[in-house]
């Protein structure tokens, strides 16, 4: 018998900075000669409020009972300038999103869900519809650069307007939306032919800069009879600069959206590398803030992954007045639901990953133009649904402030806070858990 | 039974603009009040701005960003020249400026018409969605950019890249084009579109005082609808 | 971001006037820059003798400083007080001297231009008190540009207020933001031209003052800058006799101008200008993006 010298093979060895991820879009983008284009956030891994833990009370700190001792989690919104402030009966609010991006059903359940429990929703690019009104007690109105279905009548019928200078998803780039989804009810709102793709601007067309925002600012106070309050909403790029900037422009609130922010469509490459994430923003917004002496007079909106009560917690102990939430709440709609998992197959992706909300053809219903496909979702029950989730996020966030020994949410503070990661501490200007240490706390 | 209409002056050198605006937006049906007259603006910013009423207001003098924003229904006469973002967003109603318009004149306005006697510069009609804009001057660059709705007509020049990226407005350019933006094209003026514009220029009183058949039309080539791989350096 | 004015007068009866009406410009424009304000005016003067404009944290004792001065320099020295900024007025030949012997001194006084006609005041807080503490509307002369900012992303200092100076009777005001300043810093710091600060629109000083050392005209610098400036900027310059303006070529900030028989105007806002005198009957324009607009006296 030949005893030949058997050589184990080594297993097949991915690269890791060519993995399969990576080469299957180097061929989709030979392929076709486009960007790729997707909704949703950042889908890599970045640092974020899970690396933080409370610190409880024990001995030198004194709890308060839960679900006896009140908690207070209200919030008063744009009490600077505006004659009528936004009041809301918990931290969390709807970001801002688009009829058109999303289904008419879907606004429906935004606002359904929201005002069960005393928050408020958001238009988006493409204006205000009659449902969205209708079922949202408390609606922010959305002054964009495209100006879409943009009149001084929903204007004065919302509760707030916000000025959207960028998004956590693509600070500095602009709107858009694919002909897939531009039906002729869409079309009809925006002024545009039925079908097209739509470019839309990155900058407003009528000012550039916070000098400029500031008469703009004047301007809606003036139309609408210094009444409503002035939220100013940034992508999350320089927080600090745009915080200064937006209260020396005359902001009543300030809306900050981390990189996990997500888009009803937009490139990739914006998506996944432009932008901070939101644990490493909420500082610097807040440190502008003290240093003109205007916190918590000017409220601080954040959003951008959050996902449960402690997120919601983390922020507002960071320094936020409030957590605002998109992709979780069309989650709790039923975005990406195992149930549709066939359906998702059959669109070449998974439960859980699809992101293709620019084609229009979203089993859920919920990021369609497509009639039969939004019929799907049961706005009464999606809304639900909705209200159930944001009284979960407002309990957990009680659970923790209690914990704290906290009677108001607001009342949690950077000092209740310890990171896990030497990143998350030198990010959210907290001490690495068991030590006095705040990396680069001296260059803050 | 007669009604008797009268005129109302408001002094800006005395009056806040704030204060001006709230008697405008104050204003309700069958008021009295058919014309009011706003003097000493000095360049001060909104004035008139979020209107909604069948009234005339003249501004004596010259008037700074906003003018008449969001206008319903109000015809604004500005004795002197506006600034940035004049009539932006407007709906309806009437806006004529005797002098000149600063940038951005008629951004994203849905209805009705600015008439501007002298020059408008950069930006004017940008996202326009439904307004008719004329300029009995010359217009500046990037003149219709984006501009998805509504006439532009203009009895001088206009400067560089004039209708980028533009959707279904008109344009319509008596003088000379410095150059045409993305996606933008000369296209035939044949007896409809002349009778188009005359019907435009009658409506706003500028009617005989150009000939149409001296204007050339510019839209969009509509190239850029759709997405191609082969037009990717225009966007 | 920023407010702008600017006023060069053709008509010499004006002159006496040029301060107060820039005074008015400038207040005007308080909304665009609330955190600081400055302005340089050109003067009287000749070659012969140079004056030198020192800012210090403080009020300064014009009769010490003087007398000090003209002990170290054994020769003529004017120096007139004007709240925290002195002027400094030496010959021509004695400036390098002067310069040095300021520093030994005192090193609280720093300088904020050197040239013979042009004098610059700066410092944080609203333009009207900047105005009013150092005298802005006696002041007269041929022309002058005055800022009011509103800091972007450098701090609020005086340090940081416009205008800046980067070169003999040079001064350059800015509006925007520019997008490459970092690498162009590094690049002049290179080609030995230094910076007081972190702020961008000093780089555009810096930049103009080292075209105009290669022998570039204030037209040609300004030219030349287009290509090599990238961001949004509307750029208002002074030289001992001329006066210039520039916008970038996408033109967003906006700007206007009034010119008559008397006087050339500049403002970032219209208002700026309407309390100038025959304003009514004046040309109103916008400056073109990408454009170079230039007057010069000596022409």
């Amino acid at each position: 018998m030949n005893d030949q010298i058997r050589i184990p093979r080594t297993l097949p060895r991915y690269s890791a900075t060519f993995d399969p991820q990576t080469m299957s879009e180097i061929r989709r983008a030979a392929a076709t000669g486009i960007y790729d284009i997707r909704g949703g956030g950042a889908k890599r891994k970045v640092p974020h409020f899970d690396d933080l833990l409370f610190l409880g009370a024990s001995m030198s700190r004194y709890p308060l009972e839960g679900y006896r001792e009140r908690c207070d989690t209200s919030v008063v919104l744009g009490a600077r300038f505006a004659k009528k402030p936004i009041e809301l009966k918990i931290p969390i609010t709807i970001a801002g999103m688009s009829f058109g991006s999303l289904s008419a059903q879907a606004k429906e359940a935004l606002g359904r869900g929201a005002s069960v429990v005393g928050t408020s929703t958001t238009t988006g690019d493409g204006g205000m519809t009659q449902e969205e009104r209708g079922h949202s007690s408390i609606l922010v109105y959305q002054y964009l650069p495209s100006r879409y279905g943009m009149n001084p009548d929903d204007l004065r019928r919302a509760d707030a307007i916000e000025v959207v200078i960028g998004q956590g998803a693509k600070p500095g780039g602009g709107g858009m939306l694919l002909g897939q989804k531009i039906s002729k009810r869409v079309a009809e709102m925006r002024t545009l032919p039925e079908g097209i793709d739509q470019r839309s601007s990155c900058r407003h067309p009528d000012w550039t800069g916070p000098d400029d925002l500031e008469i703009k600012i004047e301007e809606l106070r003036e139309i609408t009879d210094w009444e409503k309050p002035i939220y100013v909403k940034v992508g999350a790029s320089r927080p600090y600069y745009d915080t200064a900037l937006a209260v020396k422009a005359g902001a009543d609130v300030i809306v900050l959206d981390g990189m996990q922010g997500g888009t009803a469509a937009t490139q990739e490459v914006f998506i996944e590398h432009v932008g901070i994430p939101i644990l490493a923003a909420i500082r610097p917004a807040v440190q502008a803030l003290r240093d003109l002496g205007m916190h918590r007079k000017v409220q601080l909106i954040v959003s951008g992954g959050i996902r449960n009560g402690a997120d919601v917690a983390k922020a507002l102990a960071l320094g936020a007045d409030v957590a605002s939430i998109g992709t979780a709440a069309l989650v709790a709609l039923g975005d990406n639901d195992p149930h549709l998992e066939a359906e998702y197959q059959a669109l070449g992706t998974t439960a859980g990953a699809y992101d293709d909300w620019h084609e229009g053809r979203d089993p859920a219903g919920i990021t369609t133009q497509d009639p039969e496909l939004a019929r799907r979702l049961d706005p009464i029950a999606a809304g639900r649904r909705l209200a159930n989730y944001l009284s979960v996020l407002t309990l957990e966030t009680q659970t923790i402030a209690r914990a704290c020994g906290k009677s108001h949410v607001h009342n949690l503070e950077p000092e209740d806070l310890v990171a896990l990661t030497v990143e998350a501490a030198a990010m959210a200007g907290v001490p690495l858990a068991g030590t006095s240490w705040i990396p680069g706390a001296g260059g803050r | 039974m007669t009604t008797q209409f009268s005129a109302k002056a408001v002094d800006l050198a005395a009056t806040s603009v704030r204060e001006l605006n709230a008697a405008l937006h104050a204003i309700r049906e069958g008021s009295n009040v058919a014309r009011w007259q706003v003097l000493n603006p000095r360049g001060v910013h909104a004035v008139a701005a979020g209107v909604d009423a069948d009234v005339t207001i003249e501004i004596d003098g010259d008037v700074g960003y906003y003018c008449a924003g969001m206008n319903k229904r109000a015809t604004v006469i500005v004795n002197g020249s506006a600034g940035l973002g004049l009539g932006e967003n407007m709906m309806s109603g009437l806006i004529y400026v005797k002098g000149d318009a600063s940038q951005a004149a008629g951004a994203t306005a849905h209805g009705g018409a600015i008439v501007i006697e002298g020059n408008a510069s950069g930006r004017c009609g940008i996202s326009m969605k439904g307004v008719d804009i004329i300029v009995k001057g010359s217009i500046g660059p990037m003149s219709a950019f984006m501009a998805q709705a509504g006439t532009l007509a203009v009895f001088g020049d206009a400067g560089d890249a004039l209708g980028d990226s533009i959707y279904e407005a008109k344009l319509y350019v008596r003088g000379a084009v410095k150059s045409l933006g993305a996606d933008c094209v000369e296209k035939p003026m044949d007896d409809m579109h002349r009778a188009e514009l005359y019907a435009k220029l009658e409506r706003a009183g500028a009617a005989g005082e150009v000939d149409v058949g001296e204007f050339r039309r510019y839209g969009s080539a509509r190239a850029l609808y759709h997405f191609h791989v082969d037009n990717a350096g225009a966007y | 971001m920023c407010g702008i004015v600017g006023l060069f007068l053709k008509d010499p009866a004006l002159e006496p006037d040029l301060g107060r009406h820039l005074a008015v410009m400038l207040e005007t424009m308080t909304a665009r820059g609330p955190d600081s304000a400055g302005f340089a005016i050109y003067g009287d003067g000749s070659p012969e003798r140079i004056k030198i404009t020192l800012r210090a944290g403080r009020s300064v004792d014009a009769g010490a400083l003087a007398v000090l001065l003209a002990s170290a320099l054994d020769g003529e020295v004017d120096v007139v007080a004007r709240g925290t900024h002195v002027v400094v007025t030496v010959a021509a030949e004695q400036v390098g001297l002067a310069l040095s012997a300021i520093g030994d001194l005192d090193d609280d006084l720093t300088v904020s231009s050197v040239g013979s006609h042009m004098e610059l005041y700066k410092e944080v807080g609203l333009p009207a008190d900047v105005a009013r503490r150092f005298g802005l509307s006696q002041m007269s002369g041929t022309h002058g540009v005055g800022h009011t900012r509103m800091a972007t992303e450098s701090a609020v200092t005086t340090a940081g207020a416009h205008p800046f100076s980067t070169g003999k009777d040079q001064c350059l005001v800015h509006n925007g933001s520019l997008s490459n300043h970092n690498e162009l810093r590094r690049r002049l710091t290179r080609e030995g031209i230094s910076f007081a600060t972190e702020n961008d629109s000093e780089v555009a000083a810096g930049y103009l003052s080292w075209r105009l050392a290669q022998g570039e005209s204030l037209g040609g610098a300004l030219e030349a800058s287009l290509k090599d400036l990238d961001g949004f900027y509307t750029f208002v310059v002074g030289t001992d006799t001329g006066f210039g303006v520039l916008r970038d070529p996408i033109g967003c900030k906006h700007a206007v101008m009034a010119e008559t028989e008397q006087y050339v105007a500049f403002g970032t806002e219209y208002r700026a200008l309407s309390r100038l005198p025959g304003i009514e009957n004046a040309r109103v324009f916008e400056p073109n993006p990408a454009t170079v607009y230039f007057w010069d006296r000596a022409a």
